[in-house]
């Protein structure tokens, strides 16, 4: 299952829903303001903790965020990507 | 692999027009098929072609129309939502007496039984919000 | 049409603030037609949608907290409700309005159509879904 969270950690509880209902071999993709949850320094790091997380590269950028902020191991995705990880998940829940 | 996208916010007041876009032309770029791209909501505003969104903007309506004429996409605008929200089409303004038309090249109106079977039909779907 | 799909309504957002929640309702009701596996789950600000006492007379609007009591005619009636997020809010099931079903095959009996659920069951019914529909 892909799961996508497009608002930010300091915004609302769905970074927290999402990696509560997030099961072994899931995978999650922060979109839109959904990337601030994937800042290093942040607050919502520790969630991310021992998951499989992407962040939408253009929104990263857009945003103004460097790689070398993000939280370790997370993996860069454009959006050819984002449509390879939906079409590699069984289904696709968007924590709106 | 099918995919039937659903849109449920405006243009520019939320990103979600925007992220629907690329994914919709980066899926068509893999040879991917969109079976149906369903707006709801406020989504429904993406189908008028009264937008008139500064020279320097992009323009999400005429993004949708040439993207859906080109690749022959179904693209749907919730009867529902659109009646609630103005959009219009020659249909709709025959029947609720309406004195004009405002729906963007490529939209169709219809039912939310649309969404539904884009469901079925499909491989994946994928929603877009706020 | 393919074999029967196990289709899932996602509601997290509270009622009347926005319009996510009474549109979300009626995709609920038209897919009633089409004969598919139907659930709806109810968790974060969702659970207030189904709870009792709702008046809107002040602000206008209509009430449609009434339509949920009618899901189960619509034969849906696996209605999962997240208790972490109850609890969050102060809520038992006791706020919540009683949705019922009956059941033809055991002479029409009245039976419950909320399941409360903790997180790791509700994941698990997530996972078992073929197409989630977000609202």
């Amino acid at each position: 299952m892909l799961h996508l969270v497009n608002k930010s950690p300091h915004d609302g509880c769905n970074l927290d829903t999402a990696t509560s209902i997030m099961k072994d071999g899931d995978s999650l993709l922060l979109i839109e303001d959904g990337v601030y949850g994937a800042i290093k320094a942040g607050k919502a790091a520790s969630l991310l903790e021992g998951r499989s997380v992407s962040v939408l590269g253009p929104d990263l950028a857009a945003r103004g965020i460097s790689e070398d902020k993000l939280v370790d191991g997370i993996t860069i995705v454009d959006y050819a990507g984002f449509v390879d990880m939906v079409a590699a998940s069984d289904n696709v829940q968007s924590w709106l | 692999m099918k995919f039937t996208i659903q849109v449920n916010e405006g243009p520019y007041q939320h990103e979600a027009a925007d992220t629907a876009y690329h994914f919709t032309k980066a899926a068509l770029d893999k040879g991917h098929e969109i079976f149906r791209i369903f707006f709801y909501h406020d989504g429904v505003n993406n189908g008028t072609r009264l937008t008139t969104p500064p020279q320097d903007d992009r323009n999400i309506v005429d993004r949708w129309s040439k993207l859906g004429q080109e690749h022959d996409i179904d693209m749907v605008l919730c009867v529902a939502a659109a009646q609630r929200r103005g959009i219009v089409d020659d249909g709709e303004a025959e029947r609720n007496g309406k004195d004009a038309t405002n729906i963007a090249p490529g939209f169709r109106i219809s039912g939310l039984g649309q969404l539904i079977e884009g469901g079925i039909e499909s491989d994946r779907v994928i929603v877009f919000g706020d | 049409m393919p074999e029967t799909k196990k289709l899932m309504y996602i509601n997290r957002k509270a009622p009347y603030g926005t319009i996510y929640a009474w549109e979300s309702l009626e995709v609920v009701l038209i897919g009633a037609a089409f004969e598919q596996d139907v659930s709806v789950a109810f968790m974060d600000d969702g659970v207030y949608q189904l709870t009792k006492g709702q008046d809107t007379t002040g602000i206008g609007m209509k009430n449609f907290s009434p339509t949920y009591t009618a899901l189960g005619d619509y034969e849906v009636n696996k209605i999962y409700v997240d208790k972490e997020s109850l609890e969050e809010r102060g809520l038992t099931l006791d706020d919540l309005q009683h949705l019922v079903w009956e059941d033809e095959d055991e002479d029409y009996a009245e039976k419950d159509s909320i399941r409360l659920v903790s997180r790791a069951e509700l994941s698990e019914v997530l996972a078992d879904q073929d197409v989630l529909f977000n609202f």
